[in-house]
């Protein structure tokens, strides 16, 4: 849904660029993309002949239809992200920090019941957790990690700490090996 | 902003200890480095066992390698495969090899790292080079069963060339060569007597097993011999001598920043060195100088800024400043030149071809320009100079190369910043090579614009005419010269002034060095072209008269000019009747070998596609085709 919708929105404002917040730290599909990253008159990403990105030099002439991703926080991570939120003091959705909501326990992920449009399952039974999203996707495809950190300190603190991966929570990179490329090249972002 | 203060005592709160962490992380310096080397040297590996060892891997993404490690198929029979946590694209998953750069970051307590796996495949050697280009310390990989191998010497060239002057050899797989102390030596010295040419300041062997761990993190417990230090240990200390600030101040303005009538800022990125308010700046290429009236940044005006910072300059006199300008100080001003010497690696499928013209970016400077001359290529197997014409894809070669408009640069040695370019095909848009520039090749190098107060635009007011060029091209005795003489006959009875340029004429003086290959042909029309400008300039209606054989210079001379002011004039004469007229005697020369090079019997005439004028001087008197130019010229309100 995300890639079609984007691809019309792109398309029909005839945009050269778009910018993007993906980080090089966050998937391994992404650790291969550049941060102007050329897409065809189609949206497609091609991994295979991405221009070279030689030292600060970008290379962003393109013909009419075709467009750039732009990326210009490829090189932080997420504990950078965090830590510049805490220092500019940058106001952040409430998923984000721990408190008590209801959640399901599907293949292996918490998924949040937030209301009546997420079909429960007969077996499934929500209960309270202490929970906080590190990751926002589409819903009901990301799932919550258990945890207490309540402000930007201790979200900091818990990232130093985890032994657990930004993107656990993202059911979209766990369809099957490899599915995040397949997305990017199709128009994802 | 919120930033706390650090406490003295043990921190107490979440907050505390946050404040405390980033307080220690701005005194942890960032290393950048590269992991270069044959294919199948094992560098996914080395970095996957890097980061596993150091914990650094999250334990999803080893359940996803084990769960991988454990296919049908997988290259290491089910034992966990920590290439796989790097190699992030299929196709380098199910080749098991690397494609393209991947970077990777982690940190230890003493230093933080970027890591960029780059790939070993001489196919994608450029991908190579592009990792290297944004690094300052490489890993050069080798399998102890192998040794030095083409590709591993290739890179170290690459690594020189881009001003890399640090290296690990990390000799791999020891535990395959029953961790051998004479077959690491032997290794060690074999690439130490390769490289010695290269100027690597620092070469430090060091011999691993990624796959088992030996001297990756810890010390091996297999290599008793060895005293020096692992890996990380190497990274984490190796001095990369950077010091911020010695280097002459350089700012490459960005942007021109207008949002109303009160403000006017110029944006950037120092490259290097520093600069305070109140300074006195030289701007290139104009060579203009103004003092820095303020540095502006969203958190409020600097006093000073350095290398790295983002800001925008004011200054205290009106001058003008336009993107692609370079600020430096004055007494260490930059270079400025429209030939320079550079080194290229080439990374395209379609050849380098000396006269075609690219798009040069620089920093922010963006212009055609052209290779003149391949002086030699590099063989990076010895390092040997070799003769060539043209550049294939990943190879590396010292070239001269013109520029449409003069560049400001630094040689790349001084100053990565403002001594690097890529080269762009104009049609297909790819990015085709790198540049590495070594110094400018006009002897004016290092003059400044004199700034010039009585302009085109004046001289050319008092003749009451607009000045412009008339480039005739055509074959050799199509009538180019005959019907420009014409012409500057009756613009002269007009009262017009003018200035004819006749390629024999020219040849006998300006270019009497020159000969008639196309290196030569190119440098012919390419002083011509600066000629013409210079009359133009001065206000004058100039009629060029040159054979001009080839597409792309004449667009470079086109370049030269402002829109409107190039008239190319195309004298489509067939080449039966030229050699028929045969007003020098040449074509029966040519015809019996007695010249070689000669234009449409053994070298090539490319017709222009688009001119602005097409006579055909078979069917009509010089004398009508004059009255069509003249006609022209009053249509453009140029008479």
């Amino acid at each position: 849904m995300k890639t079609e919708a984007l691809k019309q929105a792109l398309a029909s404002h005839g945009f050269d660029a778009a910018f993007g917040g993906a980080r090089r730290d966050e998937e391994k599909s992404r650790a291969k993309e550049r941060v102007f990253s050329f897409r065809n008159v189609s949206h497609n990403w091609d991994p295979k002949r991405q221009r070279p990105e030689l030292w600060h030099l970008a290379n962003t002439k393109i013909r009419p239809g075709e467009s750039m991703r732009v990326f210009p926080l490829s090189n932080w991570t997420e504990l950078d992200v965090w830590t510049y939120i805490h220092l500019e003091d940058i106001p952040v959705v409430p998923l984000y920090f721990a408190a008590d909501r209801p959640v399901i326990e599907r293949g292996g992920m918490l998924i949040m019941v937030d209301d009546a449009r997420l079909p429960i399952d007969p077996g499934e039974k929500p209960e309270m957790m202490r929970v906080r999203f590190r990751t926002l996707g589409c819903y009901p495809l990301t799932g919550a990690i258990k945890s207490d950190a309540a402000t930007v300190p201790e979200i900091i603190e818990e990232l130093v700490e985890t032994r657990y991966s930004e993107r656990q929570g993202r059911v979209i990179d766990h369809d099957q090996s490899g599915s995040m490329e397949k997305k990017k090249q199709e128009g994802y972002f | 902003m919120a930033r706390l203060s650090v406490v003295e005592t043990e921190p107490q709160t979440a907050a505390e200890r946050v404040a405390a962490r980033i307080a220690a992380e701005e005194d942890r310096g960032l290393l950048r480095f590269l992991t270069c080397g044959s294919v199948d040297d094992g560098k996914s590996t080395l970095i996957g066992r890097l980061l596993y060892d150091s914990s650094l891997v999250y334990e999803d993404q080893i359940h996803t390698v084990e769960h991988e490690s454990r296919r049908p198929g997988a290259a290491r029979g089910g034992a966990l495969d920590l290439s796989l946590l790097i190699d992030g694209l299929q196709a380098e998953r199910e080749q098991k090899i690397t494609i393209d750069v991947a970077y990777r970051y982690f940190s230890t307590p003493r230093r933080k790292f970027v890591v960029a796996d780059t790939p070993g495949h001489v196919q994608y050697t450029r991908n190579m080079a592009t990792g290297a280009s944004n690094c300052d310390f490489a890993v050069l990989l080798v399998d102890a069963r192998s040794g030095v191998l083409t590709q591993t010497r290739r890179h170290a060239c690459i690594l020189s060339l881009l001003g890399i002057k640090k290296v690990a050899l990390a000799v791999n797989k020891m535990d395959l060569v029953d961790f051998d102390p004479a077959r690491f030596e032997a290794i060690a010295d074999d690439f130490a007597n390769f490289a010695a040419p290269l100027g690597f300041e620092l070469i430090t062997a060091i011999p691993v097993s990624a796959l088992k761990g030996d001297n990756v993190i810890s010390p091996s417990a297999h290599m008793h011999w060895y005293h020096g230090p692992t890996l990380l240990g190497h990274l984490e200390t190796v001095d990369i001598g950077r010091t911020p600030g010695e280097q002459p101040f350089r700012f490459p303005v960005q942007w021109v920043n207008r949002p109303h009538l009160d403000f006017r800022g110029y944006a950037g990125t120092v490259a290097s060195g520093i600069v305070r308010r109140g300074d006195e700046v030289v701007i290139s290429p104009s060579g203009r100088r103004a003092h820095v009236a303020r540095i502006v940044t969203a958190d409020g005006d600097l006093e000073a800024a350095q290398e790295g910072d983002a800001v925008t300059l004011t200054f205290a006199e009106e001058v003008d400043v336009s993107r692609g300008d370079l600020i430096a100080l004055p007494g260490s001003a930059p270079s400025i030149a429209d030939q320079i010497a550079a080194k290229l690696i080439w990374f395209d499928d379609e050849p380098m071809l000396p006269g075609r013209a690219y798009t040069l970016k620089c920093g922010p400077q963006t212009t055609t320009a052209t290779v003149s001359n391949l002086k030699h290529k590099l063989n990076v197997d010895n390092l040997d100079h070799v003769a060539g014409k043209t550049l294939e894809l990943n190879e590396v070669g010292s070239c001269n190369i013109s520029t449409a408009r003069a560049l400001v640069f630094d040689p790349y040695a001084e100053n990565v910043d403002t001594g690097s370019f890529i080269l762009i095909d104009r049609f297909t848009n790819a990015t085709v090579a790198a540049g590495m520039i070594e110094f400018g090749l006009r002897r004016a190098t290092n003059i400044q614009w004199q700034e010039l107060f009585i302009d085109k635009a004046a001289r050319a007011g008092l003749k009451e005419q607009r000045p412009c060029v008339l480039w005739f091209t055509g074959l050799s005795g199509a009538g180019k010269s005959t019907i420009a003489n014409t012409l500057e006959k009756r613009l002269h009875a007009m009262g017009r002034h003018t200035y004819m340029l006749d390629g024999d004429n020219i040849r006998h003086g300006l270019n009497k060095d020159l000969g008639f290959t196309d290196a030569d042909r190119v440098e012919n029309i390419r002083r011509v072209a600066e000629a013409a400008r210079l009359f133009v300039d001065a206000g004058l209606i100039v009629m060029v008269s040159f054979i001009s054989p080839f597409r792309s210079e004449r667009r470079m001379a086109r370049d030269l000019f402002q829109e409107g002011e190039f008239i190319e004039v195309y004298i489509d004469t067939p080449l039966e009747v030229c050699e028929e007229r045969d007003p020098k005697g040449l074509y029966r020369k040519a015809r019996a070998g007695l010249i070689t090079n000669f234009t449409g019997i053994d070298s090539l005439y490319e017709p222009p596609e688009n001119a602005e004028l097409k006579l055909d001087t078979s069917k009509t008197t010089p004398e009508t085709l004059a009255e069509a130019v003249l006609k022209e010229l009053r249509n453009r309100h140029v008479i």
